[in-house]
C-alpha cells in the first residue's frame, strides 16, 4: 500500500526524521490560513498523488507571495495530473501539501527497502539527489552505495558512518555526519516498526544553514503486515485506487486492470500469470489479471464475472482453472450459476484440467449455456481469441 | 532416489487443528506420507484422524521423532512456529501459509543462518516425492512417478506442468514449490544442485516468475554446475512494471526483474526457454530425446 507525501512526512517527523513545517490542505481558505500561520520567506505547494513527476507535470508551486496560494490551491484541487507515472489517464488531484520553503545546498538520495538476494533491510545512497534513482544506478553505477543492515542487531552506528562517509560528506559539509547517522538509524526504526516495504527520501537535502531535510518522501506498507498497524490502515485513500481493484479485494479476488480486450479468471497467481501470457502469444492482449484464489466458489466465480464485464474494454472471458483441491465439477456448478445472476454479453471459453475435470466439461456442455469448453490450455487460448478477433 | 523428501520422512504438521491444517494432514495421510504428529499449543491429547496432537514442537519431536515439519500456522503466528520447529532440532521446516509480513520473514531467515535447517516457502505448495510422500497441498493424483524434477516459485502452475509431464508418459521425481514470496528460505539455487545430484532425476522443469533475480543466479549456477538438461518457463512478460501481481515477490520495479531479461539470461546460460507455457512438457520430451 502506497500513502502520501505528507502522510510519509507524519510519519517522518513521529521517528524524529527532520521535515519541512507543512500542513495537508483540502480548500484554497485552508491554503490561506495555513500561509498566515506558517509565515515564512517561501512557500510550496505540491499536488499530493500516489505518483511521482509531479513537478515537471505542473503539480508543484513555488512563490514568495502568501496572497499567491490561494489561487494556486484553487487551480490544483480537482485538476487532473498526467506524469510519466499515472498512464495517459492521469490522476486527479483531491488534497495538497503546504509547507515551508528551504534553502537548498545540496541534493542526496536516500532509501530503505530489503535486498531480495541477501534478505537483509539496505540502505541505498547516492550523491545525485533529486534524479530517478533508476537512471543513476543504470547510467552511473558507481555512485550508488549500499549498505545493509544485519536484522539480529539491527542498525549500529558504523552502517551510518559508513554510507556517511562513501557519500563524501567530511568533504560536503561536515557537520551533517552526525545527524545523518541519527537520521539513518531513526529511518531503520520507521522501516522495521511500520512494516514498510520502501522508504524513500529524494531529495534529502543540506540546506544552506548546515541541517538536513527530508525535502520530498514516498512510504510504502507490506499489505501482508497491514494487520499490525491500525495508523497506517488510516492512511488508505481509496481515490487513488482502481474500483473495480476495491471491488475484487472486498471479494478476496486478485485483480489487476489492464489494457487489454479479453478478461481472464484464474485460480493462482503464478497461473494467471501464464494464461495472460498465452493470450497474448496466441495473438490478443489480457484485460486483466485476476487470480480466483484456492477456494473459489459461486460467489467469487460471480464477484469475477461482474468485475470484468464492467470493464468496457472485454470483448470475451477466458476461464482457467486448475482443479487441485478445488474441484472441477464445483467450479463448473459456479459458473452455471453466476451465469444465471449476471447476463453474459461476450463469448466465453472455459478451460478446466484436475480434479473432476470429465465431470465439470460435461456440466458446463449440458448446461445450454453459450460457451466454448476446452481441455488444453493452447486450445483454449486459441478460441478465444479467435472469438473475440486478434488485437489490432 | 529422489530429493529432500522420501517414503521414510517423519513429518509433524503444525497448526493441525485448524481447518486448513487437519483437511490437508488427512490428505497427506492417504497419499502414504508419515504423518507422524501434530502440533497445536493447548491442545495436547486429542487425535486427529489417529495423529496424535501435542502442545510444542519439542515434545513433538521427543515422542514420535518427526524430522519435517509442514506448517497451517496462520501469518501473524508463523514467523514464530518456523523458529519453533527449528529450536527442536527439525531438520526441513516447509512452510504453506500465505501473507507472512516481509520483515518477519527477513528475521526469520537470519535466525536460521548457520543453522543445521532448511526451510522451504513461505507460501508455497510444498514438496511431494511422488509415490513416496506428498508434504503439502498439491492434488496428488495429477503426479505421475518419472524422470523429471519441477521447481517452482508458483502454485497452480506448477500443477499445470506436472500435468503435461504426466500426459505425456514422463513423470516426475520429486517437485519443489520455493514459494512465491520476496524473501524466502529455498530458492532455485539451492534446489538445483540436489535434482543434478539424484541419479533419478534426468532432467529439471524451472518455473519463474517476474521479481527479483533468483532466475538470474539460477542461470550462473546451472552454466557452471548442471550437466542435465533445464528446461525453463518465466510467467509475467504480459505484466505491467511496478504491479503486484498476486504474489508479494511478482513485482517488476525499475525494469529489472522483468520476463524477457530472465529469458534472455537463462537462455544464454544453456536453459531450453518455454515461451508457451502450453509446452512445457514437450519441450522436456525433445531435451531428452524421446
Amino acid at each position: 500500500m502506497n500513502v502520501h507525501e505528507f502522510q510519509a512526512k507524519s510519519l517522518f517527523a513521529q521517528f524524529g526524521v527532520p521535515v519541512p513545517r507543512g500542513k495537508e490542505i483540502t480548500s484554497p481558505e485552508a491554503a490561506t490560513a495555513w500561509a498566515n500561520e506558517l509565515n515564512t520567506p517561501v512557500f510550496v505547494v505540491k499536488a499530493q498523488i500516489h505518483a511521482g513527476g509531479r513537478g515537471k507535470a505542473g503539480g508543484v508551486k513555488i512563490t514568495k507571495d502568501k496572497g499567491a496560494v490561494a489561487g494556486f490551491a484553487k487551480e490544483l484541487i480537482g485538476k487532473t495530473l498526467v506524469t510519466h507515472q499515472t498512464g495517459p489517464k492521469g490522476r486527479q488531484v483531491h488534497r495538497l501539501l503546504m509547507e515551508e520553503g528551504a534553502n537548498i545546498a545540496k541534493e542526496l538520495y536516500l532509501s530503505i527497502l530489503v535486498d531480495r538476494d541477501t534478505g537483509w533491510p539496505t540502505f541505498i545512497a547516492s550523491t545525485e539527489g533529486g534524479m530517478e534513482i533508476e537512471e543513476v544506478a543504470a547510467h552511473t553505477p558507481e555512485k550508488i552505495i549500499k549498505e545493509a543492515i544485519d536484522p539480529a542487531v539491527g542498525f549500529q552506528s558504523h552502517n551510518g558512518r559508513n554510507v556517511a562517509f562513501a557519500l563524501g560528506l567530511q568533504n560536503i559539509e561536515p557537520a551533517v555526519i552526525n545527524p545523518f547517522v541519527k537520521m539513518l538509524e531513526n529511518l531503520y526504526r520507521l522501516f522495521m516498526e511500520k512494516h514498510a516495504a520502501l522508504v524513500e527520501i529524494n531529495p534529502l537535502i543540506i540546506t544552506k544553514e548546515k541541517t538536513l531535510v527530508a525535502l520530498d518522501g514516498k512510504v510504502s506498507f507490506d499489505d501482508n503486515g497491514l494487520f499490525k498497524h491500525e495508523d497506517v490502515q488510516k492512511m488508505r485513500d481509496l481515490n487513488e485506487e482502481e474500483p473495480l481493484e476495491i471491488e475484487a479485494a472486498a471479494n478476496n479476488l486478485n485483480y489487476v486492470k489492464l489494457d487489454g480486450n479479453i478478461g481472464c479468471m484464474v485460480n493462482g497467481a503464478g497461473l494467471a500469470m501464464a494464461t495472460m501470457d498465452v493470450i497474448k502469444l496466441a495473438g490478443s492482449e489480457p484485460a486483466n489479471f485476476l487470480d480466483v484464489g484456492g477456494g473459489a466458489t459461486k460467489e467469487t466465480v460471480a464477484a469475477g464475472f461482474r468485475i470484468l464485464l464492467s470493464d468496457p474494454n472485454v470483448k470475451g472471458i477466458f476461464i482457467n482453472i486448475f482443479g487441485g483441491i478445488v474441484r472441477c465439477e464445483r467450479i463448473a456448478h459456479g459458473v452455471i450459476e453466476a451465469a444465471k445472476e449476471v447476463k453474459i454479453t461476450v463469448p466465453l471459453v472455459v478451460r478446466l484440467q484436475g480434479t473432476n475435470a470429465d465431470e465439470g466439461r460435461k456440466l458446463l456442455a449440458e448446461s445450454g449455456l453459450k460457451l466454448e469448453v476446452a481441455n488444453d490450455l493452447w486450445e483454449a487460448a486459441q478460441k478465444i481469441v479467435k472469438l473475440t478477433g486478434k488485437a489490432a | 532416489m529422489s530429493i529432500l523428501v522420501n517414503k521414510n520422512t517423519r513429518v509433524v504438521v503444525q497448526g493441525i487443528t485448524g481447518k486448513e491444517g487437519s483437511f490437508h494432514a488427512t490428505q497427506c495421510k492417504a497419499y502414504g506420507t508419515k504423518i507422524v504428529a501434530g502440533v497445536t499449543p493447548g491442545k495436547a491429547g486429542q487425535e486427529v484422524e489417529g495423529i496424535p496432537v501435542f502442545n510444542t514442537v519439542a515434545d513433538a519431536v521427543k515422542k514420535t521423532d518427526c524430522d519435517t515439519s509442514l506448517i497451517f500456522v496462520p501469518p501473524p503466528f508463523c514467523a514464530d512456529a518456523i523458529l519453533e520447529a527449528s529450536d527442536a532440532g527439525v531438520k526441513l521446516v516447509i512452510c504453506i501459509t500465505e501473507g507472512i509480513p516481509v520483515n518477519d520473514m527477513v528475521r526469520v531467515k537470519r535466525a536460521l543462518r548457520g543453522r543445521d535447517v532448511r526451510l522451504i516457502g513461505p507460501n508455497c505448495p510444498g514438496v511431494i516425492t511422488v509415490d513416496e510422500a506428498k508434504i503439502g497441498i498439491m492434488p496428488g493424483f495429477i503426479h505421475k512417478k518419472g524422470i523429471v524434477g519441477v521447481v517452482s516459485r508458483s502454485g497452480t502452475l506448477t500443477y499445470e506442468a506436472v500435468h503435461q509431464l504426466s500426459t505425456l508418459g514422463l513423470g516426475e521425481t520429486t517437485c519443489v514449490g520455493i514459494g512465491g514470496d520476496p524473501v524466502n528460505g529455498t530458492g532455485f539455487v539451492d534446489v538445483l544442485p540436489l535434482f543434478e545430484k539424484d541419479p533419478e532425476t534426468q532432467a529439471v522443469v524451472m518455473i519463474g516468475e517476474i521479481g527479483g533475480d533468483a532466475e538470474e543466479k539460477a542461470a550462473e549456477f546451472i552454466k557452471k554446475n548442471v550437466k542435465k538438461p533445464v528446461i525453463s518457463f518465466i510467467a509475467g512478460i504480459t505484466a505491467p512494471p511496478g504491479r503486484r501481481m498476486g504474489h508479494a515477490g511478482a513485482i517488476i520495479s525499475g525494469g529489472k526483474g522483468t520476463a524477457a531479461e530472465k529469458m534472455k539470461t537463462l537462455e544464454a546460460a544453456g536453459v531450453k526457454v518455454v515461451k508457451n507455457p502450453a509446452e512445457i512438457g514437450a519441450a522436456v520430451k525433445q531435451a531428452l530425446g524421446r
